[in-house]
């Protein structure tokens, strides 16, 4: 996969491959529960009703947000140039790679921190950065792990869920050659420690640091991220210059209001109740601060968000990037995240990834849901994820995308259901057919034009003459 | 006495209509005066979750003109009855909006028309027997459908072992079974492995789709589990042959 070839189209080659890739299913399986528990026990720790309440407090304050967002976006540009800090304005992907790339050849950069970042990942600011020459190093363990293994992350806030403990012990043997062989490597905190030395040096190294952004406070101009590592924080304060790289959706008006953000997000992220560390920055270093960068830059990315505004995707634009709706999407569980062929996968990137790429491009995942509603039922902002989903799925129908024979066979069920003499007609010879096939066994092992279903499970045979016949007979 | 129109379903009506004249049997049991509209056919799910919001429009206008004159409609769906308590009020032209709503309200999955509406605490079937129970989607999600199977089925004599991950989808989805076969037969197959873990005889559900993606799934693995709708215990019908089985 690449970020300007997505592999969206190609879905469900995407997810066979997946399905048949036993490492990945360890890993799936392994990570199951893990955040599914920890988010049902905050959860229940902080009491439903609490929670909920949150929830809607973080519907209501996004919403406002989404309403008046040009002037939020105003008063925080303002607070950020007061402070000496820049903010560019980027409408595409395109933009903010010449806006970073520009900053970092600015400064004259030949190593580049990063801290975790969906938003470069959007823009594929890594692959940028190497092609001319500037090395970017990720600092978040889960994201160094991929870059090791030249792979784009598969979850927002866990990118190596995919990877098994072995396989980052290979990555790990095969990119620090330098360290003694017999090491042990088997648990997590082993390999949390050595990826700590490893990045120790480079955060020195770099000239800059580029780290995303969980929120942008209007009323102050901060811009916050949380970590469980605080790499972050070397990223941001150790490099000369720091760029943060957020979309517009990440204001908030107050302090206030991020802290209703910050109840929320964890407790629906990992089930903790606050993530480890939660780390401010608010422009350049000033005279009197012991440390902090020379320059202080902000890109803003649009990236066809503005276009969703009005629409009804709208709605979208609440997300603050938890990954509870992917954490408990059994689709998601099952194939994992580089199936969905893009940056953002499970049922945020089903709603979005059609938005920001086309839903000529990203069609297949919105179809890809069986209406579950898991997604929704957990989702911080109540972002009803399955509803937009359905949209989607409406402008398909609308452009005729949605296949041919889909459309064929749609409308010749509504005729017959719109005309009940004439359903009942054809479904009684339809399962008197599928009796005969099932020649009283109960079940059929395959049914013509039906291979999917029966390719994988027997289909139930009828019982016998259709219920409103039997009902019609009874009632004479 | 209630006058009620059951709503059987397209699937109920097609593959299994025991859980239609279980449904019927429950509902007189509970003293309900029992119709059944000529002119139904289908809720009109498929065609709006595929998208084709102007003939999910004109099948819910059908289904609002062939049902509103009742006290209730029940179904035996948490799927079906979703659509039309949640989805109607949406799907119809603009006109039919208060028609769609106020048949909503008066619309019922049927466990919880029996527990929540009638205020019925035990059926008079006696199944004492070893079950597990999955919730399906809708039921569970839309309508908050979790309870209300349980307490009846204990009534009967039911003894409800959980099974890991019950609320977790099936994998069925209406067409994502067939759009997406490889990824709804890994989902099914979780299902079915957790609901046979239990050591249950019986895989109990409310939504015939989830029961025959169920039942077909562990009929081609050999698993051996009886899988039944709810409402089949519920009236003590379970001398029928099984989901899947023959006679
Ligand atoms: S859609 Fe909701 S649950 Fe999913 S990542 Fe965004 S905020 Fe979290």
């Amino acid at each position: 996969m690449s970020l300007d070839n997505p592999t969206t189209p190609q879905f469900k080659a995407n997810a066979r491959q997946a399905l048949a890739n036993e490492n990945l299913q360890s890993a799936l399986r392994g990570a199951r529960n893990g955040f599914v528990n920890g988010r049902a026990a905050a959860r229940a720790k902080l009491g439903p009703d609490e929670f909920d309440a949150l929830r809607d407090a973080g519907r209501d304050l996004k919403n406002h947000v989404l309403a008046n967002l040009g002037d939020y976006l105003e008063a925080y540009e303002a607070k950020v140039t007061a402070s000496g800090g820049h903010v560019h304005w980027a409408e595409t992907a395109e933009d903010a790679r010449a806006i970073v790339l520009d900053i970092c050849e600015q400064a004259g950069a030949k190593t580049v921190n990063k801290g975790k970042t969906m938003i470069s990942e959007e823009c594929g600011i890594n692959d940028h950065l190497a092609a001319h020459g500037i090395k970017p190093v990720e600092t978040d363990l889960g994201e160094y792990i991929i870059q090791l293994r030249g792979e784009h992350p598969s979850h927002i806030i866990a990118p190596a869920v995919h990877v098994t403990v072995p396989e980052v012990r290979d990555a790990f043997m095969e990119a620090h050659p330098h360290l003694d062989a017999e090491r042990d490597l088997s648990g997590l905190d082993t390999l949390l420690a050595e990826a700590r030395g490893e990045l120790r040096a480079k955060y020195f190294e770099a000239e800059v640091g580029i780290t995303g952004a969980n929120m942008l406070i209007a009323e102050t101009g901060q811009s916050i991220i949380v970590t469980n590592e605080g790499n972050g924080d070397l990223s941001q304060s150790l490099p000369k210059v720091h760029i943060v790289m957020a979309s517009i959706e990440k204001i908030v008006p107050t302090m206030e209001d991020a802290g209703t953000v910050l109840r929320i997000l964890a407790r629906s992220a990992t089930g903790q109740d606050m993530s480890v560390y939660t780390t401010l920055s608010a422009g350049p270093r000033r005279a009197e601060d012991p440390d902090g960068p020379e320059e202080y830059h902000v890109v803003l990315l649009d990236n066809g968000r503005s276009n969703m505004l009005g629409t009804e995707f709208q709605d979208m634009l609440r997300c603050i990037r938890c990954g509870a709706c992917i954490n408990h999407c059994p689709v998601y569980q099952t194939v994992g995240g580089h199936a969905y062929g893009w940056v953002y996968p499970g049922p945020m990137g089903s709603v979005l990834t059609p938005s920001l790429i086309g839903v000529e491009e990203g069609g297949q995942l919105p179809n890809a849901s069986t209406f579950c509603g898991r997604c929704e039922d957990v989702c911080p902002m109540r972002i009803p994820l399955p509803k937009m989903m359905r949209h989607w799925r409406e402008r398909e129908f609308e452009k005729k995308l949605t296949p041919g024979a889909t459309r064929w066979g749609l409308g010749v069920w509504a005729w017959f259901a719109r005309r009940p003499a004439l359903y009942r007609l054809g479904t009684r010879m339809g399962m008197a057919a599928l009796r005969v096939m099932g020649r009283g066994r109960g079940k059929l092992a395959s049914v013509p034009l039906a291979g999917g279903w029966t390719g994988s499970r027997d289909m139930p045979a009828p019982q016998g003459d259709t219920f409103m016949a039997q009902y019609k007979r009874a009632q004479r | 006495m209630p006058r009620v129109a059951l709503f059987v379903t397209c699937l109920v009506d097609m593959f299994r209509p025991s859980v239609g004249f279980a449904t019927i049997k429950l509902l007189e049991e509970a003293g309900c005066t029992v119709e059944v509209p000529e002119a139904q056919t289908c809720c009109g799910q498929p065609a709006w979750n595929s998208g084709d919001r102007a003939t999910a429009a004109k099948i819910a206008q059908d289904v609002i003109r062939a049902f509103e004159g009742y006290d209730y409609v029940v179904a035996p769906s948490g799927s079906c009855t979703g659509t039309i308590v949640k989805d109607y009020p949406q799907m119809v032209e603009e006109a039919w909006v208060p028609r769609a709503e106020a048949l909503a309200a008066k619309t019922h999955e049927i466990t919880s028309f029996l527990t929540d509406v009638l205020g019925i605490t035990s059926v008079a079937a006696d199944v004492p027997r070893l079950a597990t129970y999955h919730d399906s989607c809708s039921g569970l999600r839309t309508l908050r459908v979790k309870e209300q199977p349980r307490a009846l089925l204990a009534s009967a004599g039911i003894t409800v072992r959980e099974m890991e991950e019950a609320e977790v989808c099936c994998g069925f989805g209406g067409t994502f079974c067939v759009k997406y076969p490889d990824i709804s037969t890994s989902m099914v197959g979780d299902k079915v492995r957790n609901a046979t873990e239990t050591g249950a005889e019986m895989l109990l559900a409310g939504d015939l789709g989830c029961l025959m993606n169920m039942a077909g799934k562990a009929s081609r693995e050999g698993r051996g589990i009886e899988v039944r709708h709810v409402v089949e215990v519920l009236a003590g019908m379970t001398d029928t042959p099984a989901i899947g089985e023959g006679k």
